[in-house]
């Protein structure tokens, strides 16, 4: 060590400020680098990190996988619901011109779509066909079929409370006996998978939470074993903003790796389920295939798990950073 | 540049670690702060970095009321001062360059300029050939001087250290000393805590001797005096 001091320490201290261009392009520069850096740090313990990321990838794939299974069923009984509909059974004496007057007449309603009338003797026919139960039917007197108006109700007014204040109206008529509402079965299917969606966002809620305090917990650690290094930067003047960075960037990176995960889990799940759900379809001469996630999902999944990443590193961060001062 | 009024630091645990310190350094001073384990040496320069915080009295820094720095203000205080430590203090997972460009990434220069910077410090301290190895693999005494390159990088116009020479024999304390002493000739203000009381005299600067937290000597009042 020859002091050359004075030059050598020129060297050092001289430089005018950097211009507010450079300091600009230094500070994004700088963020790419530890969004980089702090992606470089979780593989270096690949096992603990996709440990800590496949309890979010499971945790994110249940909710998401049972909302893409409801919206695969709801889309296979919105096919059901269009096909709602009311069946008039009319009383025995009605005659065949009062029939059709009272078809026209609902025909004219706005709500009303198609009328079709079937009469007693038809509506016997077809139900011999269906059932088989030709000897016992001939074993009675009388038809026992009434005549029947088969009302199909405009697509505007399809849904369930819509249908229901139809079906009163037209029972009101004083030719019509009964009143049958065919989508009863598929308005109470419609409620259930209202309660299970809705039980999907609770769950979804709950595991989100869950996933909130797997990162923190996370990041509470690896501030604890980066404690002396946090020490040595607020010694040396760095600030809060400067020491979160890196803490914030890997929580980013277990959302996002987790959010991956949960997104190649649903897919897995659907490829294993795709092949039996034909074949039941199959059974039911039905084309239905499953549907995959679509595009807005896998967006929506991996926001979601970045959002919860981020923001649970911020909680362990602001917690736990504070704590640590130089002595 | 360092003015301290009446000064005191009393622990929570009710310690009395300073008691009604005064004493004041000019800019491009350099001080040697001496006395017993326990005196208060550390306690000292904690106050001026701001580590801790005075119970009484007042510490200025370059005009600055130390007690008057908000908590979110810390950090940029800190940028003004080189701090060495005993036990260096080094990120052992970062090699020598990186611990010595740290405080410059910390205050956000450009690249080029912590690259240019962060190798001047370097060959100031005779490193320049280290720059790539890890601390782990240095001795105690090129550790020590990492640490020195990382205090002055940054272009501090204090210099603070805690007992840099601790545990250095003898050849090398003195070649640490002379480096804070071409600091001191550009001008920086430099303030030493040791133990090292023979070596401490043949430098020949001012010495200031703390006993039981109160000031109990000061070679430049006994020159005025
Ligand atoms: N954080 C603390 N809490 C309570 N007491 C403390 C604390 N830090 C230091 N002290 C006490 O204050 C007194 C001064 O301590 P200080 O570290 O300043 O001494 P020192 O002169 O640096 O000693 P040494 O030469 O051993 O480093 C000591 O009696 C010490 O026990
Ligand atoms: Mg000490």
């Amino acid at each position: 060590m020859k002091p050359s001091a004075d030059q050598l320490f020129e060297d050092v201290t001289s430089r005018d400020k950097p211009g507010i261009a450079t300091s600009i392009r230094t500070y994004f520069l700088r963020h790419a680098q530890v969004f980089f850096y702090s992606l470089g740090q979780l593989w270096r313990t690949p096992f603990a990190m996709l440990m800590t990321a496949a309890v979010i990838g499971i945790a994110l794939a249940l909710p998401t996988g049972m909302h893409v299974l409801l919206s695969n069923a709801q889309q296979l009984s919105g096919g059901w619901e269009g096909a709602a509909k009311i069946s008039l059974y009319l009383k025995q004496k009605t005659t065949e011109a009062q029939a059709k007057k009272l078809a026209n007449k609902i025909h004219k309603l706005d709500e009303v779509a198609e009328v079709e009338y079937i009469s007693s003797e038809k509506g016997l026919e077809e139900f011999k066909q269906r059932t088989g139960y030709d000897t016992a039917l001939k074993a009675l007197d009388d038809n026992p079929i009434p005549a029947t108006l088969v009302v199909t109700p405009d697509l505007r007014f399809n849904n369930a409370e819509q249908l229901e204040a139809l079906a009163k109206q037209l029972g009101k008529y004083k030719q019509v006996d009964l009143v049958q509402l065919d989508s009863e079965w598929v308005q109470r299917l419609f409620a259930i998978m209202d309660i299970v969606s809705q039980g999907i966002v609770i769950l979804g809620i709950m595991l989100s939470i869950g996933v909130l305090l797997v990162v923190g917990n996370t990041i509470r650690l690896a501030i604890q074993n980066r404690r002396d290094e946090i020490v040595i930067v607020k010694l040396i003047g760095g600030t809060d903003a400067f020491i979160r960075r890196p803490f914030l960037y890997t929580g980013f990176w277990y959302g996002f790796i987790g959010g991956f995960i949960a997104i190649v889990l649903v897919f897995l799940s659907l490829y294993l389920m795709s092949g039996p759900v034909e074949d039941l379809a199959g059974l039911y001469q039905s084309q239905f295939a499953l549907h995959k996630m679509d595009f807005g999902t896998i967006i929506t999944i991996l926001v979601l798990s970045i959002g919860l990443g981020l923001s649970g590193s911020w909680i362990a961060v602001g917690r736990h950073l504070r704590e640590i001062e130089p002595r | 540049m360092i003015q301290f009024l009446q000064a005191s630091k009393r622990y929570p645990s009710g310690h009395d670690a300073l008691l009604n310190v005064n004493f004041e350094m000019q800019q491009g001073e350099m001080a040697f702060l001496t006395g017993h384990s326990g005196a208060g040496k550390s306690t000292l320069l904690k106050l001026i970095a701001l580590i801790e915080r005075t119970s009484r009295g007042q510490v200025i820094i370059n005009g600055e009321n130390t007690s008057k720095v908000k908590a979110r203000r810390i950090p940029y205080f800190r940028r003004n001062i080189g701090i060495i430590f005993q036990d260096h203090q080094l990120l052992f997972d970062r090699t020598v360059y990186d611990n010595v460009a740290l405080p410059l990434i910390i205050s956000g220069q450009p690249p080029r300029e912590i690259a240019r910077r962060t190798r001047a410090a370097l060959d100031k301290v005779g490193l320049l050939k280290r720059e790539k190895s890890y601390p782990i693999t240095l001795s105690g005494g090129e550790q020590q001087r990492v640490g020195i390159a990382r205090a002055v990088v940054n272009k501090p116009s204090l210099l603070l250290a805690d007992e840099p020479t601790g545990n250095l024999d003898p050849e090398l304390s003195w070649e640490i000393m002379q480096v804070f002493e071409q600091f001191r000739q550009v001008g920086v203000t430099v303030m030493v805590a040791s133990h090292d009381l023979d070596m401490i005299k043949k430098l020949g600067h001012r010495i200031l001797v703390l006993k039981d937290g109160q000031l109990i000597g000061d070679t430049a009042q006994a020159d005025q005096g």
